[in-house]
């Protein structure tokens, strides 16, 4: 402490008084403060509007031939359609409708932990056919050159165009055979048979609540 | 730029950041971006906008206040100032690119605690004028994303075979998968940071030995 006050009175300077310090401190924390409030307020609606976009084009690519959608939380174990912009906390699907509003299939979400870090999958599923329609990662950070095939591969995305999905998806290495045989991709495995489980999983919650009468389509399709 | 002397200083202060004093090849600073995202050439020139972004804005503030802050708090209020500069780069990415925003990942918010941007402030912006200041974080952070592109470009095109997602050897090309991995990072950055280090070593020598001595100089060094 003495140390510091002769150091500073040695180059000819002051010790500024407590009060200097907290009040620049101070404004600083403001000014800050005042100045992501606005960039929050301004960037928020974009941020959202792109997410939902980004979830929409998800929706339209495993649910084929869809064109509108509505979304239904899971309320008091039943599922309660909301609008598609009410921010929910609880488990929500989709359900995707085509251009007259005929209903065509369920888009479900489901995460799990990948190679390295979580995955989130959204794929189509259609009720009548008991099949996985589609299927396309909303979010991952697996190895690229290697994981990222799980979504930059063609070809492993197309083994969920029409996957039979009883027993459950399995995951093969030589070439399927089964409908609900998925091939795996050489030198990804464990990504391949992540994405496999968290469809598993996800059919395993969600199938049980999906109710057998779809809600009639009322929103706009584009 | 109104009078005479000051734009060479300012041109000075601008030109060492990209070759002389680069801070990654000759600083070796800011080394965790350096790495994790320059996998492709074009997340190392966002990352290198995001970061030139936060170096300028904070060195223009840190030297426009730099009489009112007191030394006693000034590494805080630095602190905040860049915090703040990062979280609006964060937020605008997200708003305007959001795929890039996610494959950059948590390494946005990480620009914070770049050693490269607090250590200008500290170092730099904190002791000169505005237009030196600025000068000296433009240069710099073009040097950083100079740095950023030569890394992120040759790990593309050895990795995936690619530049900014363009194929450039067709169907036949086997990727070298290990260099858009972390190992390839540090190996790449190890042989370019080995060619700097040769350069300045063999700079120095010919200085020393002067120009017309420097094929003697040479060949004493290579007896030796």
């Amino acid at each position: 402490m003495n140390g510091d006050v002769e150091l500073t009175v040695s180059v000819g300077q002051r010790e500024p008084s407590p009060f200097r310090m907290i009040a620049t401190l101070g404004i600083a924390a403001m000014l800050s403060g005042l100045v992501l409030a606005t960039v929050f307020q301004v960037t928020k609606p974009l941020i959202d509007a792109n997410k939902a976009r980004e979830l929409r084009l998800g929706v339209f690519r495993v649910v084929p031939g869809s064109a509108g959608l509505r979304k239904l939380v899971l309320r008091d174990g039943g599922l309660v359609a909301v609008a598609e912009d009410e921010v929910v906390t609880a488990p929500a699907v989709h359900a995707a409708y085509d251009e007259s509003g005929t209903f065509l299939g369920w888009a479900i979400s489901g995460d799990g932990p990948g190679f390295q870090d979580t995955i989130e999958v959204l794929y189509g599923y259609d009720p009548q056919t008991r099949r996985v329609t589609g299927m396309h990662i909303l979010a991952s950070r697996e190895t690229p050159g290697l994981g990222d095939k799980i979504y930059k591969d063609e070809a492993f995305v197309a083994n969920f165009g029409a996957l039979a999905i009883e027993p459950s998806i399995v995951v093969v290495k030589d070439g399927r055979d089964e409908g609900n045989e998925v091939d795996a991709i050489t030198g990804a495995t464990i990504s391949s048979q992540a994405v496999v489980r968290i469809i598993n999983e996800a059919n395993a919650r969600w199938l049980p609540v999906l109710p057998a009468e779809p809600p009639p389509f009322t929103g706009e399709s584009d | 730029m109104a009078d005479a002397l000051q734009p060479t200083e300012a041109y000075d202060e601008f030109v060492k950041g990209i070759w002389k004093e680069n801070p990654v090849f000759v600083q070796v600073l800011g080394m965790c971006p350096m790495l994790a995202v320059t996998n492709t050439a074009v997340n190392a020139l966002a990352m290198g906008a995001a970061t030139a972004f936060v170096l300028l804005g904070s060195s223009l503030l840190v030297s426009l206040f730099r009489k009112l802050i007191p030394r006693q708090v000034r590494i805080s209020t630095y602190i905040i100032i860049i915090a703040t500069f990062v979280t609006v780069a964060d937020f605008t990415l997200e708003a305007t690119v959001p795929r890039v925003h996610r494959e950059l990942g948590a390494f946005i918010s990480l620009i914070v605690v770049n050693c490269l941007i607090l250590g200008r402030q500290e170092a730099f912006a904190s002791r000169h004028p505005t237009r030196i200041a600025l000068a000296d974080a433009a240069g710099m952070a073009l040097g950083f994303a100079l740095a950023l592109f030569c890394l992120g470009a040759t790990r593309e095109v050895l990795g995936s075979g690619s530049l900014f997602g363009i194929s450039l050897f067709g169907e036949r090309f086997e990727p070298w998968v290990i260099m858009v991995l972390p190992p390839g990072g540090f190996l790449m950055l190890g042989f370019i940071l080995l060619f700097f280090n040769w350069w300045q070593q063999r700079t120095l020598r010919q200085r020393r030995a002067g120009p017309a001595m420097a094929g003697i100089g040479d060949a004493g060094e290579a007896a030796s």
